[in-house]
């Protein structure tokens, strides 16, 4: 069983107060590391078997209409083992 | 005149909406989610809450209910529709007004009464009000901040399709302090503050509210 992950960002652009706020608490548990944060959403879609390209190019649709915001957010469609 | 109140599963504010629509002096007509019959309705109001429980983006699935496709047609042919804070995240899910709400610049959900000013008076429901009027009506949002590129933003204020600004600091985030934004048509507008809680001085901060259900009543008789 195959699994195609969508991740969803928002647009640079967009200004992301949850990842805002999780590089200000980094620091205060001592990791520094942390220049900026984003914060998306993935999604894990399972198919039976090894997805094909006309499931994918469904999923793209799928995730330009319903699992992001086109206004506001990107995706990526990829395939996890 | 027969308004329609949409209630989704989550809606919260359907009753004040109905009830500020009695107080203007029309009919309320509740509206079910799962019915794609508009019963008749010659303007709807998207009211507030957290339809679906805000689950994936805050009116993201509501969009897709049964009871929108008839709604977005009838937008689309003229219809006033007014979305009020969850219903204007439906409406820029739906893509009937440009632009999106996110989430608070400060993360704190906001419960607050809030002065506005009128900047289009010329919608379907903004006619009862005066340009530039300072109305005081209750905020409450989570995610609440107006985003939209740079081009749709010079657009909105080049077409004078901004409606409704904050006073004072910036409550949420939004761009150019927007509170509320019409379509190319002035039939559809988005608020995020909400006039249903302010009709009455017994029940609100204020009366100021009212204006926006009286002027659709006005539209509908013209």
């Amino acid at each position: 069983m195959a699994k195609i992950v969508v991740d969803v960002m928002l647009k640079p652009e967009i200004l992301d107060p949850q990842g805002k706020a999780v590089a200000a608490a980094l620091p205060r548990l001592g990791f520094t590391f942390a220049k900026d944060v984003r914060q998306g959403k993935r999604f894990e879609i399972e198919v039976d078997g090894e997805p094909t390209p006309a499931q994918l190019a469904e999923v793209e649709k799928a995730a330009e209409k319903l699992l992001s915001n086109p206004v506001i957010e990107n995706f990526t469609v990829r395939v996890e083992k | 005149m027969k308004i329609g109140v949409v209630t989704f599963p989550g809606t919260l504010d359907d009753r004040d909406a109905a009830r500020a629509v009695r107080h203007a002096g029309g009919e309320a007509i509740a509206l079910w989610h799962n019915d794609a019959d508009l019963h008749g309705v010659d303007a709807v109001i998207l009211p507030g809450g957290f339809s679906y429980g805000d689950y994936l983006r805050c009116g993201a699935i509501s969009r897709f209910s049964p009871v929108m496709e008839p709604i977005i047609d009838a937008a689309n042919g003229g219809m006033p529709l007014l979305g009020i804070c969850n219903g204007f995240q439906v409406l820029a899910e739906a893509h009937l007004i440009p632009g999106a709400l996110t989430r608070n610049h400060e993360l704190h959900f906001l419960c607050r009464d809030q002065k506005l000013t009128i900047e289009n008076t010329h919608t379907s429901w903004t006619s009862s009000y005066s340009q530039g009027q300072e109305i005081l009506i209750p905020l409450k949002n989570g995610e609440g901040a107006y985003m939209c590129d740079d081009e749709t933003l010079k657009m909105l204020e080049g077409e004078g399709r901004i409606i409704a600004r904050y006073v004072g600091e910036n409550p949420n985030g939004s761009r150019n302090l927007i509170a509320g934004v019409t379509n190319e048509r002035g039939n559809v507008v988005g608020l995020m503050p909400h006039p249903e809680h302010a009709i009455d001085s017994l029940t609100g901060p204020s009366a100021d509210g009212l204006g926006f259900f009286t002027s659709v009543l006005k539209a509908l008789v013209k």
